[in-house]
């Protein structure tokens, strides 16, 4: 059967009414439903005998006013949503209440909106909730908003009031960074400029309420922006394991090479699951899927995946702009509980840069660090552990983020910009802001004291090939000789400092970059730090050399052929890669790139382990003895 | 994005914060288009599992057919159910078919009590109950989380905030939080949903031969049925782009006083 009735309406938009209390919200929603001839049958005429058996005059706003206390009061308490469709498409309307005792219930109804009608009462011009409203329809994301004078009657629909209203308030708005589309004049008890022009006002040549509210824009998700697809859940219901979460802001697809915050593991995308629905090899920001992946690695609820080139911030310290809604004050000393998309973490205050009254901008000077009730705050927040974000600006839903005090949800953030520095790809440039603390200890002092310099002695080479055989007996070797030396050892590094990462190439990379920084502190401490670590690859070979003091850093090139190795392979770790029981081995299905020029080269084929000690502990005098002898 | 897929993915999001975040989940089905589209959205989001059981309220008034359908799907679906009864009331006889409570009352104790009775044996923290916003002016004011104290209470006039899907789940022991994943959703978006996944609905909602159809269903008291010629989901859809005629205008006991139904939602009732 072919549709006969409306066709059906494209698309949907939230708008959120907000003002000042008693400047006319809910009697504009109600005239509004009136005069679009939205109104259920025998709800005017329902309103109009409920008022008549209470002996009250009729009052629009009773339509949104739902409950007995608010018919009562004449007060609109809570927030409401109503739909009414016009022939472009579906609204959602959000009534918000206007006085300040009911914000937290105003800003549950705005956060939802993508646009927003901001009330002000002809009459009595800009007040304390217009102000406030306004500024945090700004925090709270709102760009698109009218701003409707309402009660144009009372002031005999003059177009000089309607023109000081709108100069006042544009001035404050933009003082908060809000641009409204437009001011209207309305009176919303008439119906004036609702739904069609009234004759009261001839000189408005501009818009009505409608034709605004057509003109605004929906809000589509950012499918551009860099993917961030935040963890809800790990299913187990067949034998598949499903990641399940919601894409927040770019494209997902399968093949994709995700690393998942803060953990810091990297897999690929094996499938995209979804029920009912077509196989897809594609998602987009705002669908709610599963994925499953080529590698299983520990993943769980919180974990923030994205693409390795674009992940997010991950720092347990940043900048926030805050509101406030709870009865007892955000007070710094007290921990709270942070939740940002789907980690929660422990956290407080850091330091409370600025305090503001909202309904001023005023700045609030107070002693004690805490943020009140219905305050706003530019603060800096500090988390128990690290949390992945970006800054609002960038990436909304991974910018912002709730505090819950006790059992109550209590206030709202917004991530501030910054100079984060970012923990992965860049960090080595990313060390730059940060000054390096000198003490008044010379690393000449020390070396003199202990009678040799602080070394980086860097063991390179295929596993079998003994690098870890010559290090214990290196460490022994050097201990007797009174030399201070210690062995970073992988399995231990792991264990600890590492316990994070994983094989992939990434950690691997990662890992190897801590044994560096790791040994780099021990040098700097005047001792000798053997490590013993395959590490493959010439590039992170490099990076430790430049990480480590200069001049202390020794490569050593273990250097047994393969088939030595194979040959001894005391862990048995060979006769499994070659039956493809680990995957990636070096030598068998990962590379080993030998070093171009180290400093010392021992073919471990041919020496043993003695010899190979004796050439390490000579190198070593022949550096301390050269051209960097204290000389005091 | 279309519209219909936007509610299905905010949905789909809201029940797998309330499975993450509950160890004692139950879903309120109670066999009416809204809790079978949300159903479905629980199939949509545990990929084809119900993870959690099902309580039907069972007031022994519902209209027969219901009950065949409910078992059939429990079938077919491998859900598990669980049936609560105020015997104790049903065996005293004190209900509104027997003239000896007002419809409310009888909300009251076969429904609400019910509820409470079953929520108390089983411990259930967490409630997902298919309410929507436009059913009804004070279920537009609800949460997507909603909590109700120990005495199943719904303390309207402090509500928890509720922004950017960062929803309240913590709570004091005995207290339990309503889920409302449908609460964004109209009827008309329901029957689109129904039209756009196929999902089986109960034939009581179609033409019963004599140009009558049920748009509400509840118990068989108090449910009146609406003039229709609607025998598919596509005509049910056309019928409701131009009706202006209230849902639950044949729902008899939202109409015993000006805040009937409000009383009975602070109360504990969906």
């Amino acid at each position: 059967m072919q549709p006969n009735g409306s066709a059906a309406p494209a698309e949907q938009l939230k708008i959120v009414i907000v003002g000042h209390v008693d400047h006319g919200k809910s009697t504009f929603v109600g005239r509004l439903f009136n005069d679009t001839g939205s109104l259920p049958e025998g709800k005017l005429e329902q309103l109009e005998a409920i008022a008549k058996r209470r002996g009250v005059p009729f009052e629009w706003a009773n339509l949104m006013d739902a409950l007995q206390s608010e018919r009562d009061q004449n007060i609109t308490i809570d927030t409401a949503q109503i739909w009414f469709r016009t022939p472009k498409r579906q609204y959602v309307i959000i009534d918000a209440p206007g006085h300040k005792e009911f914000l937290k219930n105003m800003i549950t109804g705005a956060a939802n909106a993508e646009a927003a009608l901001l009330l002000i009462d002809a009459n009595e011009g800009v007040q304390e909730q217009s102000r406030r409203h306004g500024y945090l329809l700004n925090l709270l994301g709102i760009r698109q908003i009218a701003v409707l004078v309402n009660k144009m009657d009372l002031q005999g629909y003059s177009q000089e009031r309607f023109d000081q209203i709108e100069r006042d308030y544009r001035v404050f708005l933009k003082s908060v960074g809000v641009e409204p589309k437009c001011f209207i004049p309305i009176a919303a008890k008439h119906g004036d400029n609702i739904a069609s022009r009234s004759a009261q006002t001839p000189w408005w040549q501009g818009p009505t309420v409608l034709e605004t509210l057509d003109q605004f824009e929906t809000a589509q998700p950012p499918t551009g922006q860099p993917l961030r697809f935040p963890i809800q859940d790990v299913y187990r219901f067949d034998e598949r394991r499903i990641l399940a979460g919601r894409i927040e802001s770019g494209t997902l697809r399968v093949g994709d090479r995700l690393v998942f915050s803060p953990t810091n593991k990297v897999s690929v995308v094996k499938t995209i699951e979804r029920w009912n629905a077509p196989v897809a090899t594609e998602a987009l920001a705002g669908e709610s899927i599963g994925v499953t992946l080529t590698e299983q690695i520990f993943v769980a609820r919180g974990a923030i995946a994205a693409r390795e080139t674009e992940p997010p911030y991950e720092l347990s310290k940043f900048k926030a702009r805050l509101f406030w809604l709870g009865r007892a004050p955000f007070a710094r000393g007290k921990t709270y509980k942070l939740k940002l998309a789907t980690q929660e973490v422990e956290c407080e205050i850091d330091s409370i840069e600025r305090l503001i009254d909202s309904s001023t901008l005023a700045t609030i000077e107070r002693a004690e660090a805490f943020v009140g009730r219905n305050e706003v705050a530019e603060l800096t927040l500090h988390t128990k552990r690290p949390v992945a974000f970006d800054v609002h600006g960038d990436i909304i839903a991974t910018g912002r983020f709730v505090i819950v005090d006790g059992f109550e949800v209590s206030g709202g953030g917004i991530i501030a910009a910054d100079h984060y520095p970012r923990r992965t790809a860049d960090s080595l440039q990313k060390s730059h802001n940060i000054y390096w603390s000198q003490g008044k200890v010379a690393a000449e002092q020390r070396a003199l004291r202990n009678g040799h310099k602080g070394r980086v002695v860097w063991l390179t080479g295929l596993s079998a090939s003994g690098k870890s055989t010559i290090a214990v007996e290196l460490e022994r070797e050097l201990f007797n000789l009174g030399r201070h030396v210690y062995i970073l050892d992988g399995d231990n590094m792991r264990h600890g400092l590492c316990s994070d990462l994983g094989f992939s190439a990434r950690d691997r990379k990662e890992n190897i970059r801590r044994v560096g920084e790791t040994a780099k502190l021990f040098a700097e401490a005047g001792v000798i730090c053997v490590t013993a670590f395959i590490s493959p690859y010439r590039e992170d070979r490099d990076m430790v050399r430049r990480i480590a003091p200069e001049g202390s850093f020794v490569e050593i090139y273990v250097n047994a052929p393969l088939a030595v190795c194979e040959q001894r392979d005391p862990k048995g770790l060979y006769a499994k890669a070659r039956a493809n029981e680990i995957k990636d081995f070096t030598g068998i299905s990962a590379p080993y790139e030998a070093p171009n020029q180290p400093e010392l080269e021992l073919h471990t084929d041919q020496l043993s382990v003695a010899e190979s000690v004796a050439r390490i502990v000579e190198f070593l005098q022949r550096g301390d003895k050269v051209s960097d002898a204290p000389q005091i | 994005m279309d519209y219909l897929s936007k509610l299905e993915n905010q949905s789909i999001y809201i029940l797998r914060e309330a499975q993450n975040k509950f160890e004692n989940l139950a879903m309120l089905w109670s066999i009416g288009k809204d809790s079978t589209v949300l159903l479905w959205l629980a199939r949509k989001a545990f990929f084809g599992h119900v993870p959690f059981p099902l309580v039907h309220v069972d007031t022994t008034y519902k209209i027969d057919t219901m009950i065949a359908y409910r078992d059939r799907l429990c079938k077919e679906w491998g859900l598990q159910l669980v049936v609560g009864k105020n015997e104790e009331v049903l065996k005293s006889g004190v209900t509104f078919p027997n003239g000896k409570a007002t419809r409310v009352e009888c909300c009251g104790t076969l429904k609400k009590d019910a509820l409470k009775a079953v929520l108390d044996q089983h411990h259930y923290t967490g409630v997902i109950v298919g309410v929507r916003r436009d059913e009804e002016p004070t279920r537009a004011k609800e949460r997507y989380f909603s909590p109700r104290d120990k005495n199943m209470e719904w303390n309207v006039e402090d509500q928890p905030p509720e922004l950017w899907d960062q929803f309240k789940t913590d709570f004091s022991p005995g207290a339990h939080i309503r889920i409302h994943p449908l609460l964004h959703w109209t009827e008309l978006n329901v029957w689109e949903y129904i039209e756009r996944e196929n999902i089986p609905i109960i034939p009581l909602y179609f033409d019963n031969g004599k140009g009558e159809r049920y748009r509400s269903l509840g118990c068989a008291p108090c449910t009146g049925s609406i003039k229709s010629r609607a025998t598919s989901v596509r005509e049910i859809i056309e019928e409701l782009r131009l009706t202006k005629t209230p849902e639950r205008a044949g729902r008899a006991q939202d109409k015993e006083s000006e805040d009937a139904f409000e009383k009975l939602r602070r109360d504990g009732y969906m």
